[in-house]
């Protein structure tokens, strides 16, 4: 009998392995998963709250894709592995043997502990379950007079978008001095800040949440801000303060975990037969200079690809190619290739060079070599960039004159659109003679 | 856990998002134009139609223009898709099928019972409605107005009101408000002004809408048609050049550099209605594979329906005068099977990789059609083709596909099967169209290496129901032939993915395996076999 794959999650990690591994042999596979039935896409969660979708249309495959490919689905909530036996426990009761395991369980929001953190109208924005919490507790701006966000990422943001799309006011606790600046450089960093506004946004830099207050029923009412004991009143709270790996199930498990489940550079966990791809997964090393856990849509994506291969017998080593990344902060679409390091982690070899449009929604940074002037990333706010002209130029180790001299070869903006390039050229000329 | 949607009976946004004060003047006024219109169907008597045929046309343009501002000049720039799928009338909700209702009643009076508008029979004065329109009419050309100009005048009316909203909506997208000129520019002006002014000039000049190309405008090469046009002298011949013209030198070239996109979504005028006041149903044509496959059958029988009636048409003409003519029955014949089989040979011969499984019924049509023709060439008498007449055949086609499929169901079904049904089902030009941007076109819609996220905003928004995504979470790049170019796709992608262009042929088809950004050396092996 082919050998059975069992593949805990059923999001973009554990499916891509799925269909890869389907492509290059028969095996049996199996998708197990506690939150939907059939795969959908995660990234698009905040626009069946929009209303720009419903949420079939967030599903890449329809249904009959899965039996057509021969990938049994399993609505389920693993408990525990027994690793000795190779058998999966159910929640629901029952169980399921595999030969092969990986775990793709992807991530859960973040809690610090604050006080009032479990009470009714708490919600992170993870889950389709989450999003159902929010359609309860916020349908309109009668029900939900005013929303707090607590975090300020990629997943606050888009939550601060939703509750805006239906008129919900909101206020936005950031604990940095400006949005996201661990990852922006600060010109990205403040002009976002001034695009939350001009939103309408009540967004609160600096400032931390103490506790969640709840009324007679157990549902918030209200919150208190660390640093001037503010109160604050709202029927929501949404905790948008990063993931962290979903592997609490795992803790009594004889497999190795950390914070995420310990792999290798091939994928493997301490258990032979075992493998974590996606957000779950922890590298005891960052490769090529990542992070060890890489929580986004495309490592995951990458790493099923990966780990396919070496399931079906062409054993190779996870080793992503230069990154790239991209969201959308409210109207303005950001892309970034290669490395570009905020002021506070920046290292000291790294210098950026920084163009920004009057009109405030449009701005790109370079990051490049301080002595060898190698061009080592770039982020854009507000136009479009070619992937593969950075990847190209990247791999082919080009310096940052020339990036910026070719720059425009690299838009990807729609037809008719206005250029920039040849601004971006002359402010950067301008630069260099000042300096 | 589901994901039940509450629709609501409110015309314009959900439950959350209630519409302000000044949308509800708005609609009131517009509200009051149509209200105009529907006194004068029931033979109300204005004093003075001119002034109220002006009042209710400028009110319901007013209704829409301060709707649109208020929706769009009070927020950001940006994508403006909030609650698309809550509201009842863009949702197949209630709304929606009323409005489905109210359309294809109307066209159904409109194709078939045009006298319940007050169409004057026989010479006689016009009543009604179409009375209403007689001043605008006689200012034109001086005639009175008939079913086809009060629709002709509200068909510009809806592009212009609706095209002046999309731009609104797209104010941040340069792509998307030239190509809204355009459309809104080739309505008023070639499809409704030249044509009467052409009238005024020459009145016996078939009426000819110069950017309407067949097989699309079925009727040029009509008997009545072609000699209305030879009767004419140097003009006429000249129309009917340009006619064969366009369809058999122009489109093929532009249709090369742009794609079908420069017709279909920049001139067309079923293209500019679906695009302006059809806009807000485009979510709703169908992504299912299934669809996609009775689109491929129905478009390419309509296709085949449309050449063949075309031929036959001509056929039944040709034969009348046998000897003073120097194009004959059996030449013509002999000329379109040429033709035909030039074109199928050089696919075949150049594409028919590309082309895959589809060659097969590639094959199926062209076969079918040569023996049709060699049938109808061997059976024909003098008026009957395969035993019947002609001009049956000819208004076959005219009553399913030209009224029925391409007005009643394509327009009238807006609110159920999207805005584009007729683009993508029925109409024949969209067919030939997209057969050459498959196969001899530049354009492409470009994926952005290993961008997307598969969250599904381009297939939902896309009107000819392609399934964006499916190729863009591949990286491969979009050639479909039945894409139009509208560019919405590219315009609501929240990561930047995808980019309409005009490149060079080679490398337009991109099938990969693993996608830009991962591990090179797999990449490469991955993709190499
Ligand atoms: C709102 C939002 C927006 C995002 N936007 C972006 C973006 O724009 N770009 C980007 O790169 N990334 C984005 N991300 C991150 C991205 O979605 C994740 O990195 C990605 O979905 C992780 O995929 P995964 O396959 O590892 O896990 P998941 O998608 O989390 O799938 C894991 C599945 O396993 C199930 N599961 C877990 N434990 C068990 C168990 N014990 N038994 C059974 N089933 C279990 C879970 O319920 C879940 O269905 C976003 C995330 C969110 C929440
Ligand atoms: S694929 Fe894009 S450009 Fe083509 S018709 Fe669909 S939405 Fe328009
Ligand atoms: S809208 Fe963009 S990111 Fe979303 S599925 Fe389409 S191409 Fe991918």
């Amino acid at each position: 009998m082919e050998e059975h794959i069992v593949i805990i999650g059923n999001g973009i990690s554990g499916v891509t392995a799925a269909r890869h591994i389907r492509k290059l042999s028969d095996k049996r596979i199996t998708i197990v998963s506690a939150e939907t039935e059939y795969f959908f896409s995660r990234t698009a969660l905040m626009y069946i709250y929009m209303g720009h979708m419903k949420f079939e249309h967030t599903q890449p495959y329809e249904n009959w894709f899965w039996e057509k490919n021969r990938i049994e689905l399993k609505k389920g909530y693993v408990n525990n592995i027994d690793t000795t036996a190779k058998t999966l426990h159910f929640a629901e009761g029952d169980a399921l043997n595999y030969d092969k395991l990986i775990i793709a369980t992807g991530s859960k929001p973040n809690k610090f502990g604050w006080p009032g953190q479990d009470l009714e109208g708490v919600m992170g924005m993870y889950h389709k379950q989450d999003l159902e919490n929010l359609e309860k507790h916020a349908p309109n701006n009668d029900v939900c007079k005013r929303a707090v966000i607590v975090g300020g990422g990629l997943i606050g943001i888009e939550l601060a978008e939703m509750l805006n799309s239906r008129n919900i006011p909101v206020t936005f606790l950031v604990r940095e001095d400006s949005f996201w600046n661990g990852v922006l450089p600060s010109g990205e960093s403040q002009m976002i800040n001034r695009h939350i506004k001009n939103h309408h946004i009540d967004l609160r830099l600096a400032t931390n949440l103490k506790e969640i207050k709840a009324d007679e029923n157990g549902k918030v009412k209200s919150i208190i801000i660390e640093e001037t004991g503010e109160e604050i009143e709202c029927n929501v709270v949404g905790l948008t303060a990063g993931v962290t790996p979903n592997i609490n199930f795992l803790k009594d498990s004889t497999i190795e975990v950390g914070r995420g489940v310990k792999v290798n550079p091939y994928l493997e966990t301490n258990i032979k037969d075992i493998y974590a791809i996606g957000d779950c997964a922890e590298q005891h090393e960052g490769i090529n200079g990542r992070r060890s856990i890489e929580a986004v849509w495309y490592t995951g994506r990458m790493m099923g690809e990966t780990l396919a291969q070496t399931i079906c017998g062409n054993k190779i080593q996870y080793n992503p190619g230069h990154w790239f990344n991209s969201a959308k902060f409210l109207d303005i679409e950001y892309q970034t290739y290669g490395w570009v390091y905020s002021e506070r982690s920046c290292p000291d070899y790294e210098k950026h060079f920084h163009w920004k449009h009057e009109d405030d929604t449009k701005c790109i940074t370079v990051a490049y070599h301080k002595t060898t002037k190698a061009f080592l990333g770039i982020n854009t706010f507000g136009i479009r960039m070619r992937h593969e002209t950075f990847d190209t130029w990247l791999t082919e180790k080009r310096d940052v004159d020339y990036v910026i001299n070719h720059l425009p070869e690299a838009n990807f903006d729609p037809e008719f659109y206005s250029h920039y390039e040849a601004d971006i050229l002359s402010t950067y000329n301008k630069q260099l003679q000042i300096a | 856990m589901s994901n039940k949607i509450n629709n609501s009976m409110s015309l314009a946004k959900p439950d959350a998002l209630d519409i302000s004060t000044k949308q509800k003047v708005a609609l009131a006024i517009g509200f009051i134009g149509l209200f105009i219109m529907a006194l004068a169907l029931l033979n109300t008597n204005f004093p003075n139609e001119g002034l109220f045929l002006t009042l209710s046309l400028g009110m319901i343009s007013l209704g829409v223009i301060i709707y649109s501002r208020e929706a769009y000049l009070t927020k950001l720039e940006g994508i403006k898709n909030d609650g698309v799928w809550f509201k009842s009338i863009s949702s197949h909700g209630a709304w929606g099928y009323v409005l489905g209702v109210v359309l294809t009643t109307f066209y159904i009076v409109l194709y078939f019972f045009p006298q319940y508008l007050g169409l004057g029979k026989d010479g006689a004065e016009n009543t009604g409605l179409v009375h209403l329109f007689d001043p605008l009419s006689k200012l034109l050309s001086g005639r009175p107005a008939s079913q086809w100009f009060v629709y002709g005048t509200l068909y510009t009316i809806a592009i212009l009101a609706f095209g002046y909203k999309f731009i609104l909506k797209y104010r941040h997208n340069r792509y998307q408000q030239i190509r809204t000129g355009s459309v809104m520019f080739f309505q008023l002006g070639f499809a409704f002004l030249i044509p009467e002014f052409m009238y005024v000039m020459n009145n016996d000049l078939p009426y000819y809408d110069l950017k309407s190309v067949w097989p699309l405008n079925y009727y040029i090469f009509d008997e009545w048609s072609v000699n209305g046009f030879l009767s004419n002298g140097n003009i006429g011949l000249a129309l009917i050049v340009f006619g064969i013209l366009s369809t058999f030198i122009i489109t093929p070239i532009l249709t090369y550099k742009y794609g079908k996109r420069w017709y279909c979504s920049w001139v067309c005028g079923c293209g500019g209605l679906a695009e302006t006041a059809g806009d807000s149903f485009r979510q709703l044509s169908s992504k299912k594979m299934s669809a996609w496959k009775l689109e491929r059958w129905l478009i390419h029988t309509v296709l085949v329906f449309s050449v063949v009636m075309t031929v036959a048409m001509v056929y039944t003409y040709l034969g009348y005068d046998k000897n003073d003519f120097w194009l004959t029955r059996g030449l013509f014949i002999s000329l379109v099977i040429g033709f035909l089989t030039l074109v199928f040979a050089g696919v075949m011969f150049f594409k028919s990789k590309e082309l895959g499984k589809d060659a097969k019924y590639g094959a199926i049509g062209f076969f079918s059609v040569i023996a049709l023709l060699l049938i109808m060439h061997f059976t024909g008498t003098t008026e009957h083709v395969f035993f019947i007449k002609g001009s049956a055949l000819r208004s076959a086609y005219g009553l399913y596909i030209g009224s029925i499929f391409s007005g009643v169901i394509g327009t009238g079904f807006y609110p159920i099967l999207g805005n584009r049904s007729w683009c993508r089902f029925g109409c024949p030009m969209a067919a030939i169209l997209g057969f050459q941007q498959r196969l001899f076109s530049k354009f492409r819609i470009t994926t952005n290496g290993g961008q997307c996220i598969s969250c599904g905003n381009c297939s939902n928004s896309c009107e000819m129901g392609i399934d964006v995504r499916h190729y863009a979470q591949k990286g491969e790049n979009i050639v479909r032939s039945s894409c139009v170019g509208c560019g919405i796709c590219s315009a609501v992608c929240p990561r930047g993915v995808l980019k309409l262009e005009n490149d060079s042929m080679d490398g337009r088809i991109n099938p990969t395996e693993i996608l830009l950004g991962n591990d090179v050396d797999l990449m490469d092996l991955v993709n190499k076999k």
